[in-house]
């Protein structure tokens, strides 16, 4: 498959190379918010959401700053549109749909500091995808992430119950699984042939 | 932060500011910040003592900006102005690194930019720098930083050891070796890091508060 082809592009952010599990990126939500499955499939679809719209922002202000010849303000500007980005996703929530809101509640600011965010927004630089290519990367990280929170909330609903010296429980424990996890996606690497 | 700051008076150098960073409140093993990091670019010593030095500088030169503008910067506004001054010196680091060494800062790659989302910096600037004088925030940071070196070099020495049988390159054993290689993947960051913690959590419980580091470890350490 050609590495350029949206499909490949898709397929690689999502599975091969999974942003948490083996780009290590969007770790502090991995091992601090899940645990309930519920909870986990709605944060994902949100970072999903910033993802998508700050991805987009992100191809325009490296083309605007390219024109510029000013691209040592790049990092400046990703991240102060990515915190605007967060603020009016949850302006734009609070009017559509109130009831998924509250129910995302505290950790919607949160996601400003999710460094999945600006993964997305510096790896689609650092290859120089198209706007459509940036666009597919941004949500096949969404997914990648969706998904390695969500497994990762049912493990630990499976592990609450299971009876594990106390010595061992904490975090200790979560980044043993999460390693176990990483190595059971690593069998994904031969997906892109 | 603690009453530690407040009731005592001010001892040499600001030490427990500068020990609580480095270790009683050690950034990775004990608040578990700042973890993606301390994962991604740990395979190798190099890798993780250029990272480490790279966030200290960063949170050394915003703890101090931060520090220095407290008191002009309005209540509302200030975690984004904190970050963008952030931003600003990763963005200095970033060409400082491109400047001593071009292999290096191609190793480290999209990690480099994104210490501006490593939350140990942010939550200094948050939690002391925007409360606390010029010369103890400095120190704190200091403190911290050193810390998170001392946590992601010690990542790095373990998994180039056992992954790849060297230290710095230089092969460590004979040829008969067969490197871990499943260390230098990214599931090895998982297992070292978490048999780090488990290490920790297990030296705890036995007790062993590291009292060198003083006799106040004795209160915040052990567990009732």
């Amino acid at each position: 498959m050609n590495t350029d082809s949206l499909g490949f592009i898709f397929l690689n952010a999502a599975l091969i190379n999974n942003f948490v599990l083996s780009l290590f990126l969007g770790i502090c939500p991995f091992l601090g918010i899940s645990g309930n499955r519920s909870t986990a499939l709605r944060m994902g679809v949100a970072v999903t959401f910033v993802m998508l719209v700050s991805s987009a922002a992100a191809y325009g202000i490296h083309e605007v700053l390219a024109w510029l010849d000013a691209l040592y303000l790049q990092l400046i500007a990703f991240i102060a549109v990515i915190a605007s980005a967060v603020q009016l996703v949850e302006m734009f929530i609070k009017k559509f749909s109130p009831a998924l809101f509250r129910s995302l509640g505290v950790y919607l600011p949160l996601i400003t500091t999710n460094c999945a965010i600006l993964g997305v927004a510096l790896f689609q630089t650092l290859r120089s995808y198209g706007l459509l290519q940036s666009l597919v990367f941004a949500l096949g990280a969404g997914v990648g992430f969706t998904l390695a929170i969500v497994i990762m909330a049912g493990l630990r609903q499976e592990l609450d119950l299971a009876d594990v010296p106390k010595l061992v429980r904490g975090a200790g424990l979560t980044l043993m699984i999460a390693g176990v996890l990483s190595l059971g996606f690593m069998g994904f690497a031969g997906l892109g042939g | 932060m603690r009453a530690i700051h407040g009731s005592e008076s001010k001892p040499l150098f600001e030490l427990d500011t500068f020990l609580e960073g480095l270790w009683k409140e050690n950034p990775v093993f004990v608040q578990l910040l700042g973890m993606c990091p301390v994962l991604a670019v740990s395979n190798s010593v190099q890798n993780a003592f250029s990272m480490g030095f790279a966030t200290l500088f960063v949170l050394v030169m915003s703890n101090m900006v931060v520090s220095l503008v407290r008191k002009w910067v309005p209540n509302q506004v200030r975690i984004a102005t904190f970050i963008v001054i952030i931003a600003t010196f990763v963005t200095v680091a970033e060409y400082i690194l491109q400047a001593i060494s071009l292999e290096i800062y191609n190793n480290l790659g999209a990690y480099m930019p994104l210490i501006v989302v490593n939350c140990t910096i942010l939550g200094r600037a948050e939690a002391f720098a925007s409360k606390n004088p010029v010369l103890p925030s400095l120190v704190s940071g200091l403190g911290t930083g050193l810390g998170f070196i001392i946590a992601i070099g010690a990542m790095g020495i373990v998994r180039e050891i056992l992954g790849a049988g060297t230290f710095l390159g230089v092969p460590l054993f004979g040829p008969d070796f067969e490197p871990w290689i499943v260390m230098i993947l990214p599931g090895g960051g998982f297992f070292v890091l978490g048999g780090l913690l488990l290490l920790i959590s297990f030296a705890q419980e036995r007790g062993v508060s590291l009292k060198w580091f003083g006799a106040r470890t004795q209160q915040t350490g052990e567990r009732p």
